[in-house]
């Protein structure tokens, strides 16, 4: 379970969050939505305790972040980031590992074939280099990265923005089952109210400059809007869809 | 695997360093680089094989370092000039006879042989056409001519019985400059200076048809050519000494400008090496075989790239060993990085032969000193490149490596070093091809390896010996470089070459 509580962080005089509270239970998959700059980024980074909070508090498993020893927080936690985060001078499957000998762990010799497995990652590209891989193939791996340790958590921040739409629509139902299937808590980064919608129906919380605007699943953030700004977010996302559909046919 | 090659290969460098500065059961002596001085140094290896030692020469660029290697023992005798002695290295003592002379080198544990037999004292020379047209015959006749352009060699420019004291002794009006004194002739004989001075027995002075002109007023002091060695050397091999006090009266001022004019001009236009000549010299005079045949072109470039090796490899060794941690500090901790960047900055400014020469005052001359500079200057394109390296690494997988919670040494061994690595070798690369041309200015202090030739070569205006040690150290240089490309070839990750 992650707290945050009365969670306030600046940059400069710039606040990126202001007072943000906010639960996300063990086994639930949220996803954090808003406009650029609305501070989802900042709120990930600081539940594992990359930044920490100028003032409230956030807190994993009942205990604040900066009383946790990092590397043990860092082993509860996967993580993966847009660009995939790979390191370009190891092959996909050092890349995956690095985690265990981050921390010293002995891997079972099947658990990379079994993330193989879980992530759709075939196996015959693990001792290919990040340079020889395709942008879904990447995420693959650090998907791979992030849950080589078993994680309870899972944070994932905008990880498949960087995709083009087929190989975005195939990894978007592959994390589906894979969130299904592992029964993680997962907290994931998007600006797309689609993807928001169908990995995490039921908790989508949506931010705007640094504040919380509404948190809920997506039939309640269409049927009763909080503010304007929640209608206005929604309608311009489907809006645009509609656009796009009718460019298209045109 | 890795480790046991570079144990390997650093025992190699140490066996080679030992035995070229292991010299305790053979005797050293010295001579100055200059051609006549060169000459009296490989006779005196003859003579001192003649007595049953294994000898070896050692050549030093002027009179006070050749002087401060005979008192601290790193050699045993070499060719010194008596005025040398009384006006510049014991000036001080005001000595004015022989006898006060040699009662001052006793008090120093220092000894001379009687006199060689010629008096190679300064003179000043100018063309003869000058000398007619304007009625040139003895120094003082400089003064009427103030717009004469007078250039001397650089030590005669600052030694206290050289031009100050002339000037002074002569009141000449006349503006002077420093010059390498075998490029003088040169400019005499291309117009570009008219006065220079001149040794007495130097054999340009026939072959150029100069005029010198007399010291009426007797400024210079007599030159008489000895042999210098330690007074502890007649204890010990009392036959070596006997053997030097064969040159005593053995060479006349006619005879030594003819040995030094087949070493500096060669008849028929063939140069001899002077070891050459002095072997044929003590051949004549005291009947022995010449004990040491010059080495062959390729023995000697093969000794000076073997020391020349030992001289970058150690520095470079060196350098590495504490540069690359330096540069991992400061990349670190920004605290330290500003001073030790800063730090190694300076080092690097200041002038490769200033620093030699401000080295040699607390560690004397040789390859020591040498390597010691060079791993000065080699700190800062490694320590810059791999603080560099360090800090250049994207923030995406900076903080990615954080995500994953790597942290201490095995960040540093997994994950920044290998991706620094491009930029660490090229900073090392750097570093090794300055080093390679640095390492030459070595020969300035006695140091090997090939700046020896190219420093004795320009002191006796030999082109071909420039060339052996210039043409070998390009090489060596692109031959580093080569290396290198290799090395970051096998070394660094074929990933980091597809995303670079």
């Amino acid at each position: 379970m992650i707290e945050l509580a009365r969670v306030t962080k600046r940059f400069g005089s710039a606040a990126a969050v202001r007072g943000v509270d906010a639960v996300f239970d063990r086994g639930t998959v949220t996803a954090l939505i808003g406009p650029s700059g609305c501070g989802k980024s900042t709120l990930l980074r600081m539940m594992l305790g990359l930044i920490l909070p100028d003032e409230g508090t956030v807190s994993v498993e009942g205990r604040p972040v900066d009383r946790w020893d990092a590397t043990s927080l860092r082993a509860r936690c996967g993580y993966a980031i847009q660009s995939g985060g790979l390191f370009p001078h190891l092959t996909a499957r050092q890349n995956a590992e690095l985690p265990a000998k981050a921390h010293g762990r002995a891997l079972d010799p099947s658990r990379i074939e079994e993330l193989c497995e879980l992530t759709r990652f075939e196996p015959s590209l693990l001792s290919r280099l990040p340079g020889e891989l395709s942008g879904g193939q990447r995420q693959r791996v650090a998907l791979m990265r992030a849950l080589v340790l078993d994680p309870e958590v899972l944070l994932l921040d905008e990880p498949l923005g960087a995709l083009d739409p087929l190989v975005r629509a195939e990894l978007q139902r592959d994390l589906r089952g894979l969130f299904e299937a592992l029964g993680k808590t997962v907290v994931m980064v998007t600006h797309d109210l689609a993807e928001a919608a169908y990995l995490a129906p039921q908790s989508i919380a949506l931010l705007r400059d640094g504040k919380l605007e509404q948190r809920g699943s997506f039939a309640s953030l269409q049927g009763s809007p909080a503010s304007g700004f929640v209608r206005e977010f929604l309608d311009a996302q489907t809006e645009r869809a509609r656009v796009l559909v009718a460019g298209g046919s045109a | 695997m890795m480790r046991r090659v570079l144990l390997t290969g650093v025992a190699c460098v140490l066996a080679v360093f030992a035995a070229m500065t292991d010299a305790q059961d053979r005797i050293v002596v010295g001579s100055k680089s200059f051609t006549e001085s060169a000459i009296l140094g490989h006779m005196l290896v003859s003579l001192a094989g003649d007595a049953g030692a294994d000898a070896e020469l050692k050549t030093f660029p002027g009179s006070s370092v050749a002087f401060a290697a005979l008192r601290s023992g790193d050699i045993v005798a070499y060719p010194e000039y008596t005025g040398t002695l009384t006006r510049e290295l014991l000036s001080e003592r005001g000595l004015r006879t022989d006898d006060e002379l040699r009662t001052a080198l006793a008090e120093m544990g220092l000894a001379m042989t009687g006199p060689i037999g010629f008096n190679n004292t300064y003179a000043i020379g100018v063309r003869r056409d000058d000398a007619a047209t304007l009625g040139l015959r003895t120094i003082g006749d400089l003064a009427a001519h103030p717009s004469l352009r007078l250039a001397f060699s650089n030590e005669f420019m600052n030694r206290g019985d050289g031009w100050p004291g002339l000037r002074d002794h002569y009141s000449l009006p006349n503006p002077a400059r420093g010059i390498e004194h075998a490029l003088a002739y040169r400019a005499l004989a291309e117009r570009q200076i008219d006065a220079t001075d001149l040794y007495s027995t130097d054999a340009q002075i026939a072959a150029m048809d100069l005029a010198v002109l007399e010291d009426d007023l007797g400024y210079f002091p007599r030159y008489d050519a000895v042999i210098l060695y330690r007074a502890d050397l007649a204890d010990r091999l009392p036959d070596v000494v006997a053997s030097f006090e064969r040159m005593a009266g053995a060479i006349d001022a006619d005879a030594m400008r003819s040995l030094n004019e087949r070493a500096e001009l060669g008849r028929n236009g063939d140069r001899e090496a002077p070891q050459a000549v002095a072997a044929d010299a003590v051949g004549r005079l005291f009947g022995l075989r010449a004990a040491a045949s010059q080495a062959g072109v390729v023995q000697r470039v093969v000794r000076r790239t073997v020391e020349h090796v030992v001289l970058v490899g150690l520095s470079m060794a060196v350098a590495i060993a504490a540069a690359v941690p330096l540069g991992i500090v400061a990349a670190r901790s920004r605290a330290f990085a500003g001073p030790v960047l800063g730090a190694a900055g300076v080092l690097q400014t200041i002038p490769a032969i200033a620093l030699l020469v401000v080295l040699i005052g607390p560690l004397g001359i040789g390859a020591p000193t040498a390597i010691v500079a060079l791993i000065l200057y080699s700190l800062l394109p490694i320590v810059r490149n791999t603080h560099a390296g360090l800090t250049g690494i994207p923030g995406d997988l900076a903080e990615s490596a954080d995500a994953i919670g790597l942290t201490g040494f095995d960040r540093l061994r997994l994950v920044e070093l290998p991706m620094a690595l491009p930029t660490v070798l090229a900073g090392i690369k750097t570093a090794a091809v300055i080093n390679v041309g640095t390492a030459t200015l070595g020969g300035f202090i006695s140091a090997g390896g090939y700046g020896q030739p190219i420093f004795t070569g320009i002191t006796r205006n030999n082109f071909n010996l420039i060339l052996e040690g210039a043409l070998p150290a390009a090489a060596m240089a692109i031959a580093v470089q080569g290396l290198f490309d290799l090395i970051d070839r096998f070394a660094v990750s074929r990933g980091l070459r597809l995303s670079r």
